[in-house]
């Protein structure tokens, strides 16, 4: 949108003073460092991390106990006094083999977020010596006209993190594409509002996993034929259309309630139609489509984890439930690792979507 | 043949039950560049009245007539000024300016849309302001973006639906003298309603009051023959001022008068006296 950059248009500015009024509107104000404020912002938020850490392990600790008690109880009266010696001795030495399972502690969490990285790191470079191993022969393959050799090793966790990013943009995309151009629509007619009413408000609380089975109904015929990646197809679909109603009825709403005094000076300046909407309603209605947007996505990121869950698509989701599966020894606590990663991205995104909704619309106010 | 014609103007908001009639009996003519001014209390139907001279509303009986011709819908040859400045408020002056300028003036070229959308800012001294958006201007300076665009269409009738209501008193008085001014510039006609009637008489050739509605109708005119340049500060001391000016109100108080006493509602009281507690 033209409107949307506030550079000084003065031509006889200079460069100079035109990119230190850009840097002032992009750095975030520093405030004057009092005791006070540094208290405010530092100290008592780092005090809360870390009464959050400390809660969290004292809990994690108890839980433990019980976990382990439990455990020597039954050896006792199982195998006798001998084997409970044993298995006491045994959890004490921090051996993998007996550890009870239950809540990781923050500790625990931390080895595992490095144990993914490193692994991450092993993963990559492996992909990066098979690459250059393959690259010949993969030139030679194409020449040939085959398909190339590629890697088919397991996905590392950074690389589902990208997946599930692909998965909700492009259910994100879809929603978008869908539910803006359909809102406007409907916000126009009230004859069509009303007799699409019921329709939203019926297939507005659906739950994501229902979604999912009817995309994969459809999917599954539409794709017999063809070798695409369905499991992608399908888990995209279902995020979209789980995610688009928010997006659709802000959209309406924004469209339908447009200020009469803007209404008003359409008409008065005799615009046609399609400008009223591009010039208008539109811009008008702008800061609550992106409101509808904002939670259009928070809602896919959430909604992603349980339908990659269901529908065996690699993502986040999927390595949480093999996760579970698996139950290895540090299978909690990577569970917890993915938790927090899906949480502060969950955050990012909604930081980005309230930036941009703040670029663009006229209504500076926009919040949390 | 008048200007601008209003015959046996009659407007009705809501059906059946529920139908109040907000305009009774309107009519009224302009010739071609006068200043004729309209005052009437809040909520007399003032808007309604200037809705149905700009197109944006059709009166339920009667005919609004613009150069014998009845008014079907908006026109650019009839200017507005809203009482509520009605910016767009993500668009900056200048750009809220070109918009009308761009509708008014399809064929011109870029150039001289510029030139067009410069020329009116300056005229109302906003040059300084003209990328900025309507937030971040004052009352004054948002009415004169108003005032900007509506003469920026270059409109043969200028309708100011109280246009300088909101603002303060020094604001006002600027104003009116640079509407007067553009006013006589290319004598356009201008039709100027208000609730001020000083304002009325400073401003305009003819004032005609408003009755209250519902069933609001214009009352009789009072013409003010009153020297154009008017001088403000001297006004006061003008003979014809005070007469004019003495006339428009006691015939206003006349009309809230015979309003109060005018309830025809009887109160029944209940038929009750005090006890007696005495044996």
């Amino acid at each position: 949108m033209k409107q949307s950059v506030t550079v000084v248009k003065d031509d006889n500015v200079k460069f100079g003073a035109t990119a230190k009024a850009v840097a002032a509107k992009l750095l975030p104000k520093m405030p004057k460092w009092n005791v006070q404020t540094f208290l405010r912002k530092v100290l008592i938020p780092l005090a809360s991390i870390l009464l959050f850490i400390g809660l969290w392990h004292v809990g994690a600790k108890s839980l433990f106990n019980i976990e382990a008690d439990y455990k020597i109880e039954k050896a006792l009266t199982d195998q006798g006094q001998a084997a409970a010696d044993e298995m006491a001795a045994c959890i004490a030495s921090g051996d993998v083999s007996c550890q009870p399972n239950t809540l990781p502690s923050p500790a625990q969490v931390w080895t595992s977020f490095n144990t993914l990285i490193a692994d991450h790191k092993t993963i990559s470079a492996d992909k990066a010596e098979f690459k250059a191993k393959t690259a010949a022969l993969n030139e030679k393959r194409e020449a040939e006209g085959k398909a190339p050799i590629t890697y088919t090793g397991r996905p590392s966790f950074v690389d589902q993190i990208f997946t599930s990013l692909k998965t909700v943009f492009a259910g994100f995309l879809l929603a978008l594409v869908i539910a803006v151009p359909v809102g406007i629509i409907i916000g126009l007619s009230s004859t069509l509002r009303n007799s699409f009413n019921w329709l939203i408000q019926i297939f507005k609380p659906v739950s994501p996993v229902v979604w999912l089975l009817l995309v994969f109904m459809i999917v599954k015929t539409m794709t017999k034929d063809s070798d695409s990646d369905s499991a992608f197809i399908i888990s995209f679909i279902s995020v979209g259309l789980c995610a688009m109603w928010a997006t659709l009825v802000n959209t309406a709403m924004g469209v339908s309630t447009v200020d009469k005094d803007y209404i008003n000076v359409a008409k008065v300046l005799k615009l046609g139609a399609i400008q009223k909407v591009f010039k208008v309603i539109l811009p008008s209605s702008l800061p609550l489509i992106f409101t509808g947007l904002r939670i259009t996505l928070s809602v896919a990121w959430m909604v992603l984890i349980a339908i990659e869950l269901l529908a065996q698509s690699p993502g986040l989701g999927s390595f949480v439930w093999e996760e579970f599966q698996n139950g290895a020894n540090d299978s909690n606590s990577k569970i917890i690792v993915a938790m927090f990663v899906i949480g502060i991205i969950g955050f990012l995104l909604d930081r980005i979507m309230l930036t941009i909704q703040n670029m663009v619309s006229f209504n500076k106010n926009a919040t949390a | 043949m008048a200007y601008l014609e209003l015959k046996n103007i009659n407007k009705t908001y809501g059906t059946g039950a529920e139908a109040t009639e907000v305009l009774t009996d309107i009519n009224l003519s302009i010739e071609e560049g006068e200043f004729v001014a309209i005052v009437g209390f809040t909520g007399s139907g003032k808007t309604t009245l200037v809705n149905l001279i700009n197109g944006l509303l059709k009166p339920t009986s009667g005919e609004v007539l613009f150069k014998g011709e009845p008014v079907k819908g908006t026109s650019h040859e009839r200017g507005v000024i809203f009482q509520n400045y009605s910016l767009l408020p993500w668009l900056t002056v200048g750009q809220n300016v070109s918009m009308a300028v761009k509708e008014a003036f399809p064929k011109a070229s870029k150039t001289e849309l510029k030139e067009r959308v410069t020329e009116y800012v300056k005229m109302v001294n906003l040059l300084p302001a003209i990328n900025k958006r309507p937030k971040e201007l004052s009352g004054g300076m948002r009415q004169r973006v108003s005032v900007a665009r509506a003469l920026a269409m270059n409109p043969e009738m200028i309708i100011m639906d109280e246009p300088l209501g909101a603002l303060d008193a020094l604001t006002r008085g600027n104003l009116q003298d640079e509407i007067l001014k553009i006013w006589s510039k290319d004598k356009r006609t201008a039709l100027l309603i208000t609730n001020d009637v000083d304002e009325g008489i400073y401003m305009a050739d003819r004032i005609i009051p408003l009755k209250p509605g519902p069933n609001a109708t214009l009352g009789p005119e009072f013409k003010i023959n009153i020297d154009r340049p008017r001088d403000k500060t001297a006004l006061n001391d003008n003979p014809e001022y005070k007469k004019t000016r003495n006339a428009i109100i006691e015939y206003l108080m006349g009309i809230g008068e015979a309003r109060k006493s005018a309830s025809k509602k009887e109160y029944v009281l209940p038929d009750v006296a005090p006890k007696s507690f005495v044996a």
